[in-house]
C-alpha cells in the first residue's frame, strides 16, 4: 500500500501535480478500484437522494407522512394493515403503520431526512470544532494545549449516552431537531480533536513549515496554508467513520424517546413504535431496520476504505 | 508509580466535581419544579414553601452545590426540626419519588448492570479478539474478508434490533430460553446465566465486532514491527511469536477501549436493561427521568463518570504491567 498520502498531501497545495498523479488523484483512482466503495457510495447516495428529496418523493407516492389511512388497516384484527408483506399494494408502496395506516414510504422517506440531516450536521459540528482544537492545541503548544487537552479529557470522562438522554430529556420547549445535533455534537469533538492534535505535531517543524516562517508567513496562514491541508486526509477519514455513530446515537436517542417527537418520524423513533408490532406486523419492523442498518454499513465501509487510502496508520499518532 | 497514582487520583476527584457543576447546572437551570411535583395537586404556597425548605432549593444555586458536593463526603442533614433526615456517607440525597436514599437505589441496582457488563465483556473479548487476531494472521485470505464483512454487518446492527431478532429467533420461535427475568447471582448461578443470555449476546454481539475490527488493525501494525521479525530470526516457534511479542502490545490500544467501554457499561446499560426489562441502573435512570427525579439522575450521571475516570485510571496503570515500553 502507498503509504505517504498524508505527507504529499500537504505539500500539493505548493506543487501542482504535473502528470496527472497527485496524491488526491492517486487516492480517487485507488477508491475507484474497489467494490465495496461503489456499493456503498451508491447506497449513501441513494439515502442521501432520498432525504433531500423527501417532500418530492413521498408526493410521488401520493402520501404524506401524517396522513391516517383507516381502509388500509383491519379494524376488527387489531388495526392490522390489510394486504401482503404489511399492506403493500400500488397506493402503499412499502405498506402502512398498523393502527393509524400512515404511509410507511413517505415515513421512511421523511425519517431519512430528519435522521440523516441531525447526524450530518452533528458531524460537521464535531469536525470543525474538532479539527479547530486539535490544530490550535497542536501548534500553539503550551498553555492552550494544557487547557485545550484537559478539556479533551473532561469531555471524554462523561458518560455521554446517559449525559445525553438527561439533557434532551430535560429540555422542554425547544426545537428538538436542533437541540439533538448540539447535544450530540458536544460529547463528539474531543476524538477528532486528539487526532488533528497528533497530526498537527508532527507536522509543525517539517520543512516547510519552518520555510514559510522564516518567509514572513503569521501563524493564521501558516495554519490554513500548510498545517490545515497536511490534516485533511485523516480528517476526511475520521469524518466518514464517525457519521455511522452519529447515525446510531440519534437513532438510539429517538428510540429511547427523548429524541424528536411524534409526528416527526425519525428511523429510531419508528423502530420503537414498531417494537411491540414486531410478531403481527414484522415489515413494520424491518423496513426502518434496515434502513438504518444499510446506511450505517455504508458509512462503515466508506469510511474504511478511506481510511486505509489516505491515513494508513489509522490515524493513531 | 506511587506518586502517580496520587496524581491521577486527584485528576479523578477533579472530573468528578467538574461532572457534577455541569450535570447540576443543567439541571438547576432548566424550569422544572420538582417541590411542585413532590407536592401535589392540591397544594397551598405555605405548604410548597415549607417542601422546597425541606428540599435545600431555597437556597443560593453555589449553596446548594456546596451542600450536594460536600454532603457525598461528609454526610449531611437534609431538612430541620422535626423533618429532619441524616443521611450518611456517601450521600447522593434522596430520592424526590420515593423518598429512598440515592446511594441505597444505586447499590440495589449495580449488581444487576454488573452482572449484564461483566458477562457481556467477557463473551465480546473472547469473541471479538479471537476474531480479530485471527483475522490479521490470516490477513488478505477468504477468511480474513469473511470474518470481517461479518464484523463490518454486525457493527451497524443496532444493540435493538439484535436484540428483538434474539428475542424472537430463540423465545418466540425457538423457545429455547425463558424471557430474562433477573435471579441474583447468590440465589442460584445456574438460572442467573441462563436468564442473562439473551441480554449478554445481544450486548456481545455489537461490542465483539467493534473489538474485532480494532484488534485486528492493532495486530497487523504490531505484526509488521521489526522486533517481530527479529524475534521470527531468532528461530522462535510462531505460536512464541504471536502470544508473547505480538499479542502484548497490540492488544495495548484494545485495552483503552475496553476500559471505557466497560466503566460506561457498569453504570447501565440504557437501551438494553429497558429491552429486556433487567431491573439495572439504566433502567433506574430511564424511570427517573420520565418523572423529574433529579437526585436520582444526578446520582446515576456521577455513578456512570466516577466508572469511566476509574476504569481509565486502572487502565493507564495496567500499561506499566503490561507494556514494558510505559514509564510512568
Amino acid at each position: 500500500m502507498s503509504s505517504t498520502a498524508p505527507d504529499s498531501a500537504a505539500t500539493s497545495t505548493t506543487a501542482t501535480a504535473p502528470t496527472g498523479s497527485g496524491p488526491w488523484q492517486l487516492a480517487r483512482r485507488e477508491l475507484r478500484r474497489r467494490a465495496s466503495v461503489k456499493v456503498s457510495l451508491a447506497i449513501v447516495a441513494a439515502f442521501l437522494l432520498m432525504a433531500a428529496g423527501a417532500p418530492l418523493l413521498s408526493a410521488l407516492g401520493g402520501r404524506s407522512p401524517d396522513e391516517f389511512d383507516k381502509s388500509a388497516i383491519d379494524p376488527y384484527l387489531g388495526g392490522k394493515p390489510i394486504g401482503p408483506l404489511g399492506g403493500v399494494s400500488a397506493d402503499h408502496w412499502l405498506g402502512v403503520e398498523p393502527v393509524t395506516g400512515r404511509d410507511l414510504f413517505a415515513r421512511v422517506v421523511h425519517g431519512a431526512q430528519v435522521s440523516l440531516l441531525i447526524a450530518l450536521t452533528a458531524t460537521a459540528i464535531v469536525v470543525v470544532a474538532g479539527t479547530a482544537a486539535g490544530i490550535a492545541a497542536g501548534y500553539f503548544g503550551g498553555r492552550t494545549d494544557a487547557v485545550l487537552s484537559r478539556l479533551m479529557d473532561l469531555t471524554m470522562s462523561f458518560p455521554s449516552l446517559i449525559f445525553m438522554i438527561a439533557m434532551m430529556s430535560v429540555a422542554k420547549d425547544v426545537n428538538r431537531i436542533v437541540l439533538m445535533t448540539l447535544v450530540i455534537g458536544l460529547f463528539g469533538w474531543p476524538g477528532i480533536a486528539r487526532v488533528v492534535r497528533g497530526q498537527t505535531l508532527s507536522l509543525k517543524h517539517r520543512e516547510y513549515v519552518d520555510a514559510a516562517r522564516v518567509g514572513g508567513a503569521g501563524s493564521w496562514r501558516i495554519l490554513t496554508r500548510d498545517i490545515l491541508p497536511g490534516v485533511a486526509g485523516p480528517v476526511i477519514a475520521y469524518t466518514t467513520l464517525i457519521i455511522p455513530g452519529m447515525i446510531a446515537t440519534e437513532a438510539a436517542l429517538s428510540y429511547l424517546g427523548v429524541g424528536v417527537r411524534p409526528p416527526t418520524p425519525s428511523w429510531g423513533q419508528m423502530i420503537a413504535e414498531s417494537v411491540s408490532f414486531y410478531d403481527t406486523d414484522p415489515m413494520y419492523f424491518v423496513i426502518p431496520s434496515a434502513c438504518l442498518f444499510l446506511t450505517v454499513l455504508a458509512f462503515t465501509l466508506l469510511g474504511d476504505a478511506l481510511r486505509d487510502i489516505l491515513d494508513p496508520r489509522g490515524g493513531r499518532t | 508509580m506511587i506518586l502517580y497514582t496520587l496524581r491521577r487520583l486527584a485528576g479523578v476527584i477533579g472530573v468528578l466535581i467538574a461532572v457534577a457543576a455541569v450535570t447540576f447546572t443543567i439541571f438547576y437551570v432548566l424550569p422544572s419544579d420538582p417541590a411542585a411535583a413532590a407536592c401535589g395537586k392540591a397544594c397551598s404556597t405555605e405548604r410548597l414553601a415549607a417542601i422546597r425548605a425541606h428540599m435545600g432549593l431555597d437556597r443560593p444555586l453555589w449553596r446548594q452545590f456546596w451542600d450536594f458536593v460536600s454532603g457525598i463526603f461528609t454526610g449531611r442533614t437534609m431538612g430541620s426540626g422535626q423533618y429532619a433526615l441524616r443521611c450518611d456517607f456517601p450521600c447522593l440525597g434522596y430520592s424526590y419519588q420515593n423518598s429512598e436514599a440515592v446511594w441505597d437505589l444505586l447499590m440495589d441496582r449495580l449488581p444487576v448492570s454488573a452482572s449484564l457488563a461483566l458477562g457481556a465483556a467477557v463473551l465480546w473479548l473472547a469473541l471479538g479478539l479471537s476474531t480479530g487476531v485471527t483475522a490479521a494472521l490470516r490477513k488478505d485470505t477468504l477468511t480474513d474478508r469473511v470474518l470481517m464483512v461479518g464484523a463490518v454487518g454486525a457493527a451497524s446492527l443496532p444493540v435493538y434490533f439484535t436484540s428483538m431478532m434474539l428475542i424472537y429467533g430463540l423465545i418466540r420461535v425457538a423457545g429455547l430460553l425463558p424471557y430474562p427475568q433477573y435471579v441474583s447471582f447468590g440465589d442460584d448461578p445456574a438460572s442467573w446465566a441462563s436468564n442473562l443470555l439473551l441480554p449478554w449476546l445481544a450486548l456481545a454481539i455489537l461490542y465483539a465486532a467493534m473489538y474485532a475490527r480494532q484488534s485486528r488493525s492493532s495486530m497487523i501494525e504490531t505484526m509488521a514491527e521489526p522486533y517481530i521479525r527479529t524475534a521470527r530470526a531468532k528461530g522462535l516457534p510462531r505460536r512464541t511469536v504471536v502470544v508473547k511479542h505480538g499479542l502484548r502490545s497490540g492488544m495495548t490500544p484494545i485495552l483503552t477501549l475496553f476500559g471505557m467501554d466497560l466503566g460506561g457499561l457498569l453504570a447501565g446499560a440504557v437501551i438494553t436493561e429497558s429491552i429486556f426489562g433487567l431491573p439495572g441502573i439504566g433502567r433506574l435512570f430511564y424511570g427517573a427521568l420520565s418523572t423529574g427525579d433529579q437526585p436520582v439522575i444526578l446520582g446515576v450521571t456521577l455513578l456512570a463518570a466516577a466508572f469511566i475516570v476509574v476504569a481509565n485510571l486502572a487502565v493507564d496503570l495496567l500499561y506499566a504491567v503490561v507494556d514494558p515500553r510505559v514509564r510512568l
